[in-house]
C-alpha cells in the first residue's frame, strides 16, 4: 500500500510541478524536507525518550500492571461472553492500556495476541466473532491521554504553548471512543437475538 | 485550559511518587527507558526522512494547494477546514503519510493556527483505520469483518466532528 502511495505522492508532484514550472521549487524542496526530518527527529528523540523514561517507571512500579487489572469491570461490560479468566482478557487489557498511554508501538504485539485468543474461541474461523468487532472498534477508536508525538512536532514548529491541546484532545477522544462502543454494543445486542 | 496544563506535571507526580513507594530505582529507570526511546526514534528516522520528502515534492509543486482549493466550496458551509481534507482522508490508510502531512501543515500555517490546533485535537482521536484492520484479521486469517468498518468509521467521524467543534469552542475562533 505505501509502495504505491510514496511513489504516487512524488511522481504526481513532479509530473504536476512540471507543468507549473515548479522544478527548482521541487528539487529545494527534497533537498530540505530531507533535512528538516533530521532536525524535527532531535526534537522527537527527546520528547520521546522523556515519554518512554517515564513510562518505564510505570512499568517497573506495577503501575501498569496494576491499571491493566483495574480494567476487568469495563472489560466485562464490553465482551460479556469471553470467560473471565481467559487470556485474551489480559492481552486486550494490555493493547487499551498501551493506547491509553499513548505507546503505540507497544500496544500492536499483545493486540495481535489478543486476536489469536480470540480466533480460538471463534466458531466461524473466516468471519469475525462479536468480540473482534468490538475489540477493533474499541482499539479504532483509540483513548488517548497525551499524544506525545504531537507535542513534540508542536513544538518543533514553534508552538507557543505545545500541550494546550492536551484538554480538547481527550474531550474528542472520548467522544469517539463512546460513539464506537455504544455502537458496538447496539451491533451486540442485534445479534444475540 | 486547566486539564491542559496540568495533564503532565500530574502524570509526573503520580509516576515518580508511585515508583519510590514500591521501592523502584526511579533515577536508574527512567535512564534505561529513555534509551528505549532512542531507539524507537532512530527506527523510524527512515520513514519519516521519505515521507517528509514526498510530501515536499507534492507541496512544492503546488499539487495540495491545488486540491484544497478545489475542495473549498464543498468544506465551506460545514466549517471543516479544506487543508485538513488531504489529512483526514490519509489518516484512514497510513499513519506515517499523515505524519507527513501534519508536518507541512505546521510549518505552512503553524502550530498555533486555526488548522494547527484542529490537526492537533484531531490525531488523538482518529486511527489508521484500513491499516489497522487488515493487519489485525490478517493474522487471524478472518475474511469477512461483519460491522467493523461501519463502526471504526462512526467513530472516527464523532471524533473529527468533536474536534472541529472543540476547536472553535476552545480557543474562541
Amino acid at each position: 500500500m505505501l509502495n504505491y502511495l510514496w511513489a504516487f505522492m512524488i511522481l504526481i508532484g513532479i509530473i504536476y510541478g512540471a507543468f507549473n514550472g515548479r522544478m527548482q521549487e521541487i528539487t529545494q524542496a527534497a533537498i530540505d524536507s530531507s533535512k528538516d526530518a533530521i532536525t524535527l527527529c532531535i526534537t522527537l528523540v527527546g520528547v520521546i525518550a522523556m515519554w518512554t523514561g517515564l513510562m518505564k517507571i510505570a512499568e517497573r512500579s506495577g503501575l501498569i500492571k496494576k491499571l491493566t487489572h483495574k480494567m476487568k469491570p469495563f472489560l466485562r461490560f464490553l465482551f460479556p461472553k469471553i470467560p473471565e479468566r481467559h487470556p485474551a482478557m489480559q492481552y486486550i487489557a494490555t493493547n487499551i492500556i498501551a493506547n491509553i498511554l499513548g505507546l503505540g508501538w507497544a500496544a500492536t504485539p499483545p493486540g495481535l495476541k489478543a486476536m489469536e485468543k480470540l480466533q480460538e474461541l471463534n466458531k466461524d474461523k473466516t468471519t469475525a466473532s462479536t468480540a473482534m468487532c468490538t475489540f477493533l472498534i474499541v482499539n479504532i477508536s483509540s483513548v488517548q491521554l497525551i499524544s506525545v508525538n504531537m507535542l513534540a512536532y508542536r513544538s518543533q514548529y514553534g508552538s507557543e504553548n505545545p500541550a494546550e491541546i492536551i484538554g480538547p484532545a481527550i474531550v474528542a477522544t472520548l467522544f469517539s471512543t463512546l460513539a464506537g462502543i455504544i455502537f458496538s454494543k447496539i451491533m451486540m445486542k442485534g445479534y444475540m437475538r | 485550559m486547566f486539564l491542559s496544563d496540568f495533564m503532565i506535571p500530574v502524570v509526573f507526580i503520580i509516576i515518580i511518587v508511585y515508583g519510590l513507594l514500591n521501592h523502584v530505582n526511579v533515577y536508574d529507570t527512567f535512564i534505561k527507558g529513555a534509551k528505549d526511546g532512542f531507539r524507537i526514534v532512530v527506527e523510524i528516522m527512515p520513514t519519516l526522512i521519505g515521507l517528509m520528502l514526498a510530501v515536499g515534492i507534492l507541496r512544492a509543486s503546488g499539487f495540495l494547494d491545488a486540491l484544497t482549493k478545489a475542495l473549498t466550496p464543498l468544506m465551506e458551509h460545514v466549517g471543516f477546514p479544506s487543508e485538513l481534507v488531504p489529512i483526514a482522508i490519509m489518516r484512514t490508510i497510513s499513519s506515517s503519510a499523515t505524519t507527513g502531512l501534519i508536518l507541512d501543515l505546521f510549518k505552512t500555517f503553524g502550530p498555533d493556527s486555526l488548522v494547527g490546533r484542529m490537526t492537533s485535537i484531531m490525531m488523538g482521536c482518529t486511527e489508521t483505520i484500513f491499516y489497522t484492520m487488515s493487519i489485525y484479521f490478517m493474522t487471524v486469517k478472518i475474511k469477512k469483518t461483519r460491522y467493523t468498518l461501519t463502526g471504526a468509521l462512526i467513530a472516527t467521524l464523532t471524533g473529527i466532528i468533536a474536534s472541529v467543534i472543540l476547536t472553535y469552542k476552545v480557543f474562541g475562533y
